[in-house]
């Protein structure tokens, strides 16, 4: 067995309204390094966390359109150009004709990118982190709050943290080992 | 059985103006909620209706796959379908199947978007269901092509004929609208699941258990800058959803609406598929829920006002449906054409109008029962009504399907349609496949969305001491008639049916109100 490395604090909070306030404190005191855990999205916790909003939106909106020119690409090569045939005298490659599964692809790449880019921004799957080494922490998925921060983050201070935390309204605060 | 008929622990239906109506009972708290949802999945021992409906479910599995098999050695001969009606159970199967489809993403989509918080008990059992009714949908198209082992000729890869599937065929439309359909609604619904499987990883008292739960919840711990991300997207594919779930019935109803064939080429179509397909698919959520609430105890959670509101979406859609079916009538004389005229005459008078009459009755007759108040909020009765209602969906389908095959322009070519021993086994063997799904669902995953329901609860909201009076989803609510006219007099309501309240009264909201929404 290797020694331990401390990773850095753990507070258990009872409520939203103690989460919230401690939040703000946290961002106000400088802490990079941090984050809170909620068995739901609590409203209000971006802006006290002072969170950038994401930029998921626009990789789907690209991948939305590359789904729909790859889709009408697709149909116009296939059905036009590598193999011509003629069905009931149609033509061979026209926009209506070709809407509904444009529309498909569309969705079809654009819901993926969400769902996928949801997973690689989030670094999921992530099966081990030290946060669930806590025993109580496993109230953090049914209805407890929690704020973690790393012992990384520059302002960190084992003395001066705890004791911000323990300012803020937490129940209990945990050491917690990477 | 007595167990069947429990009382309603709280009576939200009614409305009291400037305040909305709490969607748990007010005893509920976080812990509570997930103790009462994740009981069901964790008790060692289901109960005893669970056992014999799954052995049930699974022997009606067990006749589907007889009957695919014996289809598959024996060829399309053993079905019913004729000359003119080539098309038969199996089409009517899939497009009552993929209707039924439509709620869930209706329910975990559209709800979502027009911000309907009630949606949040409902919509894992709906969205569960989606995916179950879209896979037996998709096994009849399957079959029914007939050399079921060439499918792959559908999709866009080179094959022995060197030939590529014809885009402008709307049966394509269909598959790739299926199987995006299909695609999308997985996700939504694995996404959503996410933390609530999370909440059994950590709850989990075995080894097995934690590592089962665990893999699928990916290491989700809850952190507040993957929310973010998870609320968007859960935003994008909502916002995506919505014009698929639209999409994908308007498509199945371009397989008819394109062709020539009296009866079918009609615009209302793709309207009047999608209100349809809404209506058929509420019925079956109706159908599921309604036992389920009783059998796990969770009407505390699924309330009676929940029941109520697919009352009346059901109410709704069914009115639109009967709208569209005397639409059809008048649009046939209007034309003046006199195919199109007879096409309707036979449908309503000819050899299958007993099939057109059960549509009518169960479609548009039956739902205007919930008219009355005291009616839709009977569980038990609403249950029979959304039982028929699913027989009149199959019907109306196999009304469009046979009535216009089997008789068009040429009476040289009419022929009868009678289905067979094959047909009617594997219709029923597809309910084998659907219940067996479902069952297996709400034994071994959370069949309501824990989290979700979390952020409709008083509890989630950081100001709920500010805007208390205007009572957001909690405050007392007075239960019974004589208490609820207490209350309308105490603030100053006296005249029945009187909803504005006087400038000044309790109720109203202060000047300087919150104004920023609670999102979910």
């Amino acid at each position: 067995m290797s020694a331990v490395t401390p990773w850095g604090l753990l507070a258990e909070f009872e409520d939203v309204p103690s989460l919230l306030h401690a939040s703000q404190a946290v961002r106000e005191a400088g802490y990079t390094r941090w984050d809170a855990h909620t068995p739901f999205p609590v409203h209000g916790l971006n802006d006290a966390m002072g969170l950038a909003p994401t930029r998921l939106p626009l990789v789907v909106f690209a991948a939305g359109l590359t789904g729909c020119s790859s889709f009408l690409l697709l149909q116009w090569w296939t059905n036009a150009v590598d193999y011509a045939f003629n069905i009931s005298g149609k033509p061979f490659f026209s926009i209506p004709a070709n809407i509904p599964v444009t529309f498909e692809g569309t969705i079809l790449l654009a819901a993926i990118t969400a769902f996928v880019g949801m997973l690689v921004a989030n670094k999921l799957p992530h099966w081990y982190h030290p946060v669930f080494k806590s025993s109580r922490f496993a109230r953090a998925t049914n209805d407890r709050f929690f704020i973690s921060i790393e012992r990384a983050d520059p302002s960190f201070d084992p003395v001066a943290t705890r004791s911000l935390l323990e300012a803020a309204g937490a129940v209990v605060v945990e050491e917690l080992e990477d | 059985m007595s167990f069947l008929n429990t009382p309603e622990p709280i009576d939200n239906t009614w409305e009291r103006p400037g305040e909305r109506p709490p969607l748990t009972t007010p005893e509920q708290t976080f812990t509570t909620v997930t103790d009462t949802v994740c009981g069901i999945v964790e008790n060692p021992k289901p109960p005893r209706a669970w056992w014999i409906a799954l052995g049930v479910s699974l022997s009606l599995l067990g006749l589907f796959g007889a009957m695919i098999v014996y289809l598959l050695f024996t060829g399309i001969g053993v079905w019913g379908v004729n000359n003119p009606v080539g098309w038969g159970f199996a089409i009517v199967n899939l497009v009552f199947w993929i209707g039924i489809g439509h709620a869930g993403t209706l329910i975990s989509a559209i709800l979502f978007l027009f911000r309907q918080k009630w949606r949040t008990a409902v919509n894992r059992f709906a969205e569960a269901m989606t995916i179950f009714a879209v896979a037996c949908a998709g096994v009849f198209p399957s079959i029914h092509v007939g050399r079921a082992w060439v499918l792959h000729w559908f999709f866009p890869v080179p094959n022995q004929m060197d030939m590529w599937p014809n885009f402008r065929s709307p049966l394509l439309w269909d598959l790739i609208a299926i199987a995006t359909y299909l695609t999308v609604s997985l996700m939504f619904w694995y996404m959503g699941l996410i933390p609530d499987l999370a909440t059994l990883r950590d709850r989990a008292k075995s080894k097995v258990r934690q590592i089962a739960y665990g893999i699928p919840a990916l290491g989700w711990r809850g952190s507040n800058r993957h929310w973010l991300r998870f609320e968007r997207a859960y935003l994008l594919l909502a916002g995506l959803a919505t014009p698929l779930v639209l999409s994908v019935h308007s498509v199945v109803s371009f397989d008819f609406a394109t062709s020539q064939l009296p009866g079918w080429h009609t615009t209302i179509f793709p309207p009047y598929f999608v209100a349809g397909a809404v209506f058929g698919g509420f019925a079956m959520v109706a159908l599921l829920i309604i036992p389920s609430r009783e059998l796990f105890g969770l009407k505390q959670l699924i309330t009676i006002r929940h029941i109520e509101n697919m009352n009346k979406i059901m109410l709704l859609t069914g009115s639109l449906v009967g709208y569209a079916y005397a639409m059809e009538f008048f649009i046939a004389w209007y034309s003046g054409n006199s195919f199109e005229t007879f096409a309707f005459l036979n449908r309503a008078f000819g050899p299958y109008a007993w099939a057109y009459w059960i549509m009518i009755g169960c479609n548009v007759i039956a739902p205007q029962f919930f008219w009355s108040k005291r009616l839709r909020t009977s569980p038990w009765f609403a249950f029979g009504i959304v039982a028929l209602i699913n027989v009149g969906m199959w019907f109306e389908r196999y009304v469009i399907i046979v009535t216009s095959l089997s008789r068009d322009f040429l009476p040289s070519s009419w022929e009868y349609y009678s289905p067979t021993w094959v047909d009617g086994l594997t219709l029923l063997g597809s309910f084998g496949l659907f219940f067996t799904l479902f069952l297996l669902f709400v034994r071994f995953l959370p069949m309501i969305a824990m989290a979700e329901i979390k952020t409709v609860m008083p509890a989630a909201d950081a100001h709920q001491a500010d805007h208390k009076p205007l009572g957001d989803y909690w405050g007392d609510f007075p239960q019974g008639r004589a208490e609820r006219s207490r209350w309308r007099a105490s603030v100053g309501l006296e005249a029945k049916g009187d909803n504005k309240l006087p400038a000044g009264s309790r109720f109203d909201p202060p000047a300087d109100q919150d104004s920023e929404e609670v999102t979910s």
